[in-house]
């Protein structure tokens, strides 16, 4: 299935993107070089030089200008080329397309699609992103497999038990039943397991240092393409918030995944964990980070190597689903409705 | 109208029951069923 456009996706996170520097990155299929300029912006330009095609990235930075490193071919912020090289004419058409960018809860948003369709209301939030309430450990895991497999993965977490035994997945995950939700009008899947007086995973165990026997709660929120949400709840077993919505005694943890297509066959995988818990304790966000990328590349090593499979198989295979399967069924029917631009 | 669909398991079974946001109730065994059906149930509001 191609991409959805006309659509908002994550590039980059807003600290990847310094004052000095290019990041080049593409989304989409579309090679895009990103840098800051002097006034604090992302600039977003198709990273290829009108002259002869050679990656802007690839050149230097000049003020907030971009020098093409092949011929000198010279382009502001706005894609405009300034200057050419050995002659004052700068050709009508020397110009590369730009897009545009929205810098928001620390991720940085390009619009892939028509320009003047772009509205920035419509990028969903994840405002514990960059809140100082909340403490985030993140990273960026390239993925060999097409974007819909990680959309799979994610609406399905009771792969979590046979995947990510040890780290995140109990026994129980897979036991407990979901309820689904999809907000047709909104374009959003909500996906939800309730589990009650089950085993702690040492992803918490350790982190909130609570002993024993949990109530655990996974609420996704997926909002296509892009970014997925998973409202996690950790409380011991019994624990409920208050009347009044306060939930003082629970551990909470905010896991955000932004899913990105490189190409029609790969992914940038990001993924982000805040916590409002332990939120002074630096050993607890290490073991955090590295536990949640060994969970990220767990994940990697099964979709790299489904991508493969069905990449070496005919089209049109039958697949078989299960009650599990409920959110990503949505999800799917979500996304191809953007494609076909319903 | 909420626009909102909704799908539960069914606790003790391995059915499933798909609800509509204009109260139409399918229940089926597997999530495509219910799907296909409240995405393409005609008549809103009358069909059961």
């Amino acid at each position: 299935m191609p991409f959805p456009r006309n659509q908002w996706y994550v590039a980059a996170y807003g600290k990847e993107i310094g004052s000095e520097g290019m990041l080049a990155r593409t989304i989409c299929g579309e090679p895009i070089v990103f840098y800051r300029t002097s006034a604090g912006e992302v600039a977003a330009l198709n990273d290829r030089c009108v002259h002869r095609r050679y990656p802007l990235s690839e050149g230097n930075r000049d003020g907030d200008t971009i020098v093409c490193g092949y011929h000198g071919f010279t382009y502001a912020p706005d894609g405009r080329c300034v200057a050419v090289p050995g002659q004052t004419r700068i050709p009508r058409t020397a110009r590369v397309p730009v897009y545009r960018v929205v810098e928001r809860d620390s991720l940085v948003w390009v619009w892939i699609g028509d320009a003047e369709a772009a509205d920035p209301q419509a990028i969903p939030r994840a405002p514990w992103l960059d809140s100082p309430d909340w403490v985030t450990v993140r990273g960026m895991e390239p993925l060999a497999a097409r974007y819909e497999l990680l959309v799979d993965n994610l609406l399905d977490l009771s792969h979590e038990t046979y995947l990510h035994g040890g780290y995140i997945g109990t026994p129980e995950v897979a036991q407990t039943p979901i309820t689904t939700e999809v907000d047709e009008k909104a374009g959003v899947v909500y996906v939800s397991r309730r589990m009650t007086d089950v085993e702690c995973p040492p992803f918490y165990a350790r982190s909130t240092g609570i002993d024993g026997r949990i109530d655990r709660w996974q609420d996704i929120e997926y909002h296509p393409p892009c970014l997925y949400l998973l409202h996690s709840r950790i409380a011991p077993t019994g624990v409920a918030p208050l009347a009044d919505g306060d939930d003082p005694r629970a551990c909470h943890a905010e896991i955000v995944y932004a899913i990105t297509p490189e190409t029609e066959t790969s992914t940038h995988d990001f993924w982000m964990v805040s916590r409002d818990f332990a939120r002074e304790d630096e050993e607890v966000s290490a073991f955090l980070a590295e536990s949640n990328r060994t969970v990220v590349l767990q994940d990697v090593r099964a979709l790299d190597l489904l991508e493969k499979v069905i990449a070496a198989e005919p089209e049109g295979y039958q697949e078989l689903s299960i009650n599990i399967d409920t959110g990503g069924l949505a999800a799917r029917r979500l996304l191809k409705r953007m494609v076909e631009g319903a | 109208m909420s626009g909102r669909l909704r799908v539960e398991w069914v606790p003790g079974t391995d059915e499933l029951t798909g609800v509509c946001h204009c109260g139409a109730v399918r229940r089926a065994g597997n999530p495509a069923e219910i799907w296909d059906f409240l995405l393409d149930h005609p008549a809103h509001g009358t069909a059961r």
